[in-house]
């Protein structure tokens, strides 16, 4: 056990370990029970049970530096964001979503109307209307430009948890992985690195859609790999449910730009956050359909079964590299590139 | 070389050929018919071999050790200190973005960083000297941390005529000499090393055939990829199998016997070895590289009054107790070994250095999880 800090730094928001920490050691006080998925499940949102369906909410607040990067821009982000974790917990059909914002003094107008376009028309895509909202603005340095919070309702038939795996499961991913993070990092580092490193930032409610039609129950468990990419995904997955993960990394979807960036900067794929995949778990039988009916879809093109769930080895996720096996080690902090 | 076979030669992260390499090495530990013990000596090394989890696919009684092969592993505590305590007078330290976690006696540089001093990560010792340029009015040391290879890149800034300030702070290491530690430590019993392909680069591979006849042990050269890994490691056992304490090279794309003499020649021009002490392991003959007379002008141990009068960090020190990172350096030990690895000691917050940089084995181990027995699960 860690000992408890006496002051929140970066890495307790970076989806690794020492946030998950600080979510169980603090904010599940708040947790209290109730009829469905609640607080303490730690989920990507929540599902409470209304007559036989259940209402879904999630709610995310977004930063990102830059605000405008290569494939996207933090109103893209934040509906995107939200719209996803509503979909990961089965809801693809969202009643709305709120907005507040909380601007910097200083904040340009033209900016704030940019993203505000993104924001209507990531929101139309989507088919998720922004319904109500709230602004506030801060004094200079108190905010870093702006922070954009959604929260998102939706009713659902059935919701897929994320702790429904179980051994012989197989495991999809959407897409190509590391894109955003990847993307995000070469700008804010300015690598000034070759290739087209862009953002994968949307809203998936549509492709996940298409993919519980195709498997039915068979769809065990999903999450959106945001923070903490894949590896943070996977390891949550596979404490919830208890099993031990093998992935193939020779099977891994990896555009050669992120891989290369990857291998200059010492940073793995696998760690680094997605704002438009999914990673979805099913039953063998189930994958086929599955897999066909996500490639069929736009944004599903390159889904690819990456890991298996095993018996063995319950809560870890273990990396076949293709030469040998070790192990992925759960995301720490923030990821930071090599110096030398 | 004909087009094909160079792309066949250039194929480094070959499963198949890996597999081929992988079974021809159990037959020739089985022929030795025992367990062998074989270090590595490279941070970049081990790497590679965690994080394509090549000790999963070698025989077991092939065992495969880590050596003192980091540069930040091994630089003092009281170096440091001196690092810190110039940037507490008011110098601009400037050093590689590892060095600044690294603890001292009491304080790290980042601490320093914390309270006030100006403390800057480069990732070149150019950009220190550009740094220099364009605050004329700071003493700018750079912190020259590193083996030969980063050591020949201070070289050549030193003898670039480097603006008036400017100086170097040399904690730089030299790696044979950390091969002459572990072969001379009473407890070894390496039997066959694998040397670090980027600094024979610069020293050629000949350098190892004294080494190799004085210690009986062979040495193998060798590259950073999987396949090149492999490829020494094969042909490591193959010459134990025969009893031939030879000098090879697994690496002949980038190593040739004499290496780069101009970078020699450099190198030697404004470093000089001398005897100092590597953190873990005491005093390591001919182990630091030392500005030479010539270069006092650039050297901040010379310019500077470097007041490292010890400052007691009880807290450190409490968290120190127990680490047993110069055990881990001269291959005695696994970072599994350690009751601090992985609770208190881990990467946002080390106590020891090997736990530090990214080519510190505790640090590797960490991220990698290590040599679980993972032959057999999930197959």
């Amino acid at each position: 056990m860690d000992k408890p800090v006496a002051k929140i730094g970066l890495k307790h928001g970076s989806g690794g370990r020492a946030m998950r920490q600080l979510i169980e050691d603090v904010f599940l006080t708040l947790a209290s029970p109730v009829d469905g998925i609640g607080l303490s499940a730690l989920d990507d949102g929540a599902a409470i049970r209304v007559g036989d369906r259940w209402l879904v909410v999630t709610t995310d607040s977004h930063v990102v530096h830059p605000i405008f990067f290569p494939g996207g821009d933090i109103g893209r982000l934040s509906v995107s964001g939200t719209v996803n974790d509503l979909a990961m917990m089965g809801a693809t059909e969202p009643l709305g979503l709120t907005c507040a914002v909380v601007l910097e003094d200083g904040f340009p107008r033209a900016d704030l109307e940019r993203v505000v376009a993104s924001m209507r028309e990531t929101a139309r895509e989507a088919n998720a209307p922004i319904v109500t909202g709230d602004t506030k603005v801060m004094g200079k340095d108190e905010v870093d430009g702006i922070v954009l919070n959604t929260t998102g309702v939706a009713l659902a038939e059935r919701v897929v948890s994320d702790a429904g795996l179980r051994a012989g499961d197989l495991l999809i991913v959407t897409g190509t992985i590391g894109d955003h993070g990847m993307a995000i990092m070469s700008r804010r580092h300015d690598l000034r690195l070759e290739g087209d490193l862009r953002s994968d930032v949307a809203p998936l409610n549509g492709l996940v859609r298409e993919a519980l039609r195709a498997g039915g129950e068979d769809v065990v468990a999903m999450k959106d790999p945001t923070r903490g990419g894949v590896a943070g995904v996977l390891h949550e997955m596979a404490a919830k449910g208890k099993v031990g993960i093998v992935i193939d990394e020779t099977a891994l979807p990896v555009r050669d730009e992120v891989r290369a960036a990857g291998e200059m900067i010492g940073i793995d794929p696998l760690l680094v956050a997605n704002e438009g995949k999914a990673v979805i778990a099913v039953r063998a039988r189930a994958a086929d359909k599955v897999l066909a009916a996500l490639r069929a879809h736009p944004l599903g093109a390159s889904a690819t079964v990456i890991a298996t769930a095993i018996a063995e080895r319950p809560g870890a996720v273990i990396l076949d590299t293709g030469f040998g096996k070790r192990m992925l080690a759960e995301p720490e902090g923030e990821l930071l590139p090599r110096i030398c | 070389m004909a087009g094909k076979d160079l792309f066949q030669e250039l194929k480094f992260r070959d499963p198949v050929r890996a597999r081929a390499l992988a079974e021809a090495i159990a037959r020739e530990v089985d022929a030795i018919g025992r367990t062998v013990p074989v270090m590595h000596v490279c941070g970049s090394h081990e790497q590679a071999i965690a994080r394509f989890g090549l000790r999963a696919v070698l025989p077991p009684g092939l065992e495969l050790i880590m050596g003192p092969g980091c540069p930040v592993c091994v630089t003092d505590g009281p170096e440091v200190d001196e690092a810190v305590a110039l940037a507490l007078q008011g110098a601009r330290v400037c050093t590689y973005g590892d060095m600044l976690r690294l603890p001292g006696t009491a304080r790290s540089l980042a601490d320093a960083q914390a309270d006030g001093a100006k403390v800057e990560v480069v990732y070149s010792v150019s950009q220190a000297v550009e740094l220099a340029q364009k605050h004329p009015e700071d003493e700018v040391v750079f912190l020259g941390s590193g083996f030969e290879t980063t050591a020949v890149a201070t070289a050549a800034v030193a003898l670039a005529s480097p603006p008036k300030n400017f100086s170097i702070l040399s904690v730089h290491k030299y790696v044979p000499a950390a091969m002459n530690v572990v072969a001379e430590s009473p407890q070894t019993n390496i039997e066959g090393y694998i040397a670090a392909g980027h600094a024979a680069i610069i020293t050629g591979w000949g350098i190892f055939e004294p080494f190799a006849a004085r210690t009986g042990k062979p040495v193998v050269v060798a590259g950073f990829e999987p396949l090149d890994i492999l490829a020494a490691i094969l042909q490591l056992v193959e010459l134990m199998r025969q009893g031939k304490a030879e000098v090879a090279n697994v690496y002949p794309r980038c190593v040739t016997k004499e290496g780069n003499l101009p970078a020699q020649r450099s190198l030697w021009k404004v470093f000089r070895p001398v005897t100092g002490t590597w953190r873990g392991i005491a005093e390591v003959r001919d182990g630091n590289l030392d500005l030479r007379p010539e270069y006092a002008h650039l050297d901040a141990r010379k310019r500077f009054r470097i007041d490292t009068a010890p400052v007691r960090d009880e807290d450190a020190e409490e968290a120190a107790k127990g680490c047993i990172c110069g055990s881990i350096m001269l291959g005695l030990a696994n970072p599994g070994d350690c009751a601090l690895f992985g609770k208190t000691c881990v990467p946002e917050s080390p106590v020891g250095a090997c736990m530090v940089s990214s080519e510190g084995q505790c640090r590797i181990w960490h991220t990698y999880g290590g040599v679980p027995d993972l032959r057999k699960v999930g197959t």
